[in-house]
């Protein structure tokens, strides 16, 4: 790796400071498993790293008694699935956060850092576009506000400015009746970049039997993380029913625009698309009749 | 440009101080100005676990931390397993069971399955394969070492742990 200073505020206003001074050649430094490898294969050119692990803001996971969640952006995955009241609120976030790399990454890997990487596979990020997460920056001029689905602009790139840095992730409480699921296709069992994986989180009328409002997001089918509206859309005021899931699933098979690499076809991942979405909307259900 | 740091750390239960650079990994650190190679570095990015240590209590790849982030931290490496000279019971049953061929990842393989047992020392077999993914063997096809894991925890519930 090239010689870099190695900076570790402790407050978030430091951090800033620091961020701010150093412009576009400093980067974030969380659990490291993507800028740290990054840096030393020359792949981004980073020669100041801001370690942002020991800073209150970006470590916090609060759940409020509404049940809504503020994840720091340096929150590890393991932290995340290991806290058994976030795990029982947010299981599709727990199936994404379980399955970023092996039990070596998920201790040192964050949540910020899997939107930051912006990957167009990351295993997080069509999670957090179904839960209708909410990315917090600060920066020097102050702080503002980003839907996790405008946040990334494409492959390895995102809203940040120089001198901006992610500090949470917000979850809205899960609304009564609701539920969300994530899946992952890949040949192996672990340890796989996703060929496709796609979320959906859907909320129920009481009954049960229609659905009020579906959110649903794929990743690996485009150069950034997709939130298909028109997928949410197809089940909006319908009946739970196979047609309806079905329609969605449609839906989100003509918004992929997949390339063809060592990982799968286009054809293969538009077809994968239509077949996770249907699974997820389907354990989504499950988790909304059960809630 | 940027000199050496300054870093202190409690390795193996010894209280360590040390310069590095900044942009040296904890793997570089514990091997070239430590002398402590037990740790391997296999694919350095982060895939393959043969430079498993546990810091501050949890699993890591000491290839994807840098060694500055060491500072104030607790870091148990291979050669932290054993006590003095009687293997730690994983060390024995991989021995045992022929858990290894050409060894590359063993002490990777060793600290990560000692970092499960300490937290469940009930693991079953899905539960120590599932954890071991992130740690490659190209010589075992892996039986050996899953078998060699279930036989140390089943040593280690029989006999009291020593701390």
């Amino acid at each position: 790796m090239q010689a870099i200073e190695y900076i570790a505020p402790a407050s978030l206003a430091e951090a800033i400071k620091v961020l701010a001074h150093h412009g576009g050649a400093a980067r974030a430094l969380a659990g490291g498993t993507d800028v740290i490898i990054q840096a030393r294969e020359g792949r981004r050119n980073v020669s100041v790293m801001v370690d942002v692990k020991h800073i209150a803001e970006t470590t916090e996971l609060s759940l409020s008694p509404d049940g809504s969640l503020r994840v720091g952006a340096a929150t590890s995955c393991a932290r995340i699935y290991d806290n058994a009241e976030v795990a029982r609120l947010f299981p599709a976030l727990i199936e994404s956060v379980s399955l970023i790399g092996g039990i070596q990454i998920q201790s040192r890997a964050s949540l910020g850092g899997n939107l930051c990487n912006s990957s167009p596979a990351a295993d997080s990020i069509p999670t957090l576009i179904a839960l209708a997460a909410t990315c917090e920056i600060a920066g020097p001029g102050g702080k503002r506000s980003v839907a996790v689905e405008d946040f990334c602009t494409a492959p390895g790139q995102n809203v940040l400015q120089p001198g901006e840095l992610l500090v949470a992730l917000t979850f809205p409480a899960p609304k009564p009746h609701s539920g969300a699921a994530f899946e992952r296709f890949i040949p192996r069992n672990e340890m796989d970049i996703a060929v496709v994986n796609a979320a959906a989180s859907v909320t129920l009328a009481a009954d049960g039997s229609t659905f009020e409002s579906g959110r649903i997001a794929m990743g690996a089918v485009a150069p950034t993380p997709l939130f298909v509206k028109a997928a949410g859309d197809a089940l909006a005021g319908r009946p739970v029913s196979a047609a309806t899931i079905d329609a969605a699933a449609a839906a989100a098979s003509a918004a992929a625009k997949p390339i063809t690499d060592m990982r799968g076809s286009a054809p293969q991942r538009t077809h994968l698309a239509g077949v996770l979405t249907k699974r997820v909307i389907n354990k989504a259900v499950e988790r909304a009749r059960g809630a | 440009m940027s000199g050496r740091t300054y870093v202190s750390a409690k390795i193996n239960g010894e209280q360590m101080d040390f310069l590095c650079e900044p942009r040296q990994s904890l793997l570089e650190v514990l091997r070239d100005e430590l002398g402590m190679t037990g740790s391997k570095e296999g694919c350095n990015n982060g895939n393959c676990g043969a430079c498993n240590v546990i810091m501050n209590g949890v699993l890591v790849n000491a290839c994807c931390v840098l060694g500055v982030e060491a500072q104030g931290g607790t870091i148990v490496t291979i050669e932290g397993v054993a006590s003095g000279e009687d293997l730690h019971p994983l060390q024995r049953t991989f021995l045992d069971d022929a858990a290894l061929q050409c060894g590359i990842c063993t002490p990777g393989f060793i600290v990560a399955a000692k970092a499960l047992l300490d937290k469940e020392p009930d693991a079953d077999e899905a539960r120590i394969r599932h954890w071991l993914a992130g740690n490659l063997c190209r010589c075992t096809g892996y039986d050996k070492i899953v078998h060699a894991v279930l036989d140390a925890a089943d040593v280690m519930r029989k006999t009291p742990a020593k701390v």
